[in-house]
């Protein structure tokens, strides 16, 4: 348990929303396990269904399952794009800010950051993967990947010191950041990985390989 | 840290009592600018800080942050 003197102060912004801890995080995991299952297995079944009525109708079957693999590939897509670079072009203080993180960061993590962009961090909930503009939650459960959408106030700050910025609040209060941050997205880690820029994928191999 | 990557705002000893006052009235002023004051607590670590520790090798200020 978090005391008050450790919690995130940004907490007092969010103040209706529940913790995001490991219940919290079983909880939507479920859901949206549940929601993808909801919205595809009715295509799939239309699909099914038309083909055996009538075979002239395999066009539109085909196309009802296309629908039931587009649509959590969107989702994914939408998860994934939580740490996707922000800032193509070099920012001034880049260089410094990175210097500064490395500080902050172990030797191997340190490595990881600079080929992917993205720090490795455990934590209790999880292996975390901090993004300049987000941040991924491999659970301990390994198959699961929760997508938080969460950034530090300043947009104008070098990519390298916003992942610094998120990096100490997580390691302040790793159930806080959670809650402050949205949740965009829970699902399969190969789900994920498959709509992840290909320099990030590295990192989701590395976590996943620390949560087994 | 702040958009030219991180500046050093202040420097002091535990014995140094002008100096840890300066810096003390310098963390004052970048709290009321928003800043949240971090100290970085070794691998895996840091805890916030709303007074500054006389004794900490190092406090980072940091911007809030919110969900995007």
């Amino acid at each position: 348990m978090t005391s008050e003197a450790q919690a995130l102060p940004e907490l007092a912004t969010v103040p209706w929303r529940q913790p995001t801890d490991a219940r919290w995080l079983r909880r939507w995991g479920r859901i949206w396990h549940a929601w993808t299952l909801l919205y595809t297995i009715p295509f799939i079944a239309a699909a099914v269904g038309m083909f055996l009525l009538d075979p002239l109708a395999t066009p539109v079957a085909l196309a009802a399952l296309a629908h039931a693999w587009i649509i959590p590939e969107l989702y994914a897509f939408r998860g994934a794009s939580v740490v996707r670079p922000k800032v193509r072009a070099v920012a001034p203080g880049e260089s410094v800010a990175q210097g500064l993180l490395g500080d902050l960061l172990g030797h191997e993590e340190r490595e990881l950051q600079r080929r992917t962009g993205l720090a490795l961090e455990r934590g209790d909930l999880g292996l975390w993967l901090v993004g300049e503009g987000g941040a991924l939650l491999v659970t301990t459960e390994r198959r699961r990947v929760h997508c938080f959408c969460v950034a530090a106030s300043d947009s104008e700050l070098p990519p390298s010191d916003r992942i610094a910025h998120l990096l100490l609040a997580l390691r302040s209060d790793e159930v806080g950041f959670a809650t402050v941050a949205n949740h965009a997205f829970a699902g399969a880690a190969w789900r994920v990985r498959r709509r992840l820029p290909l320099q990030m994928r590295p990192a989701l191999d590395a976590a996943r390989r620390v949560a087994e | 840290m702040d958009r030219t990557g991180h500046t050093t705002l202040a420097q002091w000893t535990a014995e140094d009592d002008a100096a840890f006052a300066e810096a003390v009235r310098e963390f004052g002023e970048q709290q009321a600018l928003g800043y949240i004051g971090t100290v970085p607590d070794g691998p895996g670590k840091a805890t916030h800080v709303r007074e500054l520790p006389r004794d900490a090798d190092m406090v980072i200020l940091r911007r809030p942050i919110a969900g995007g």
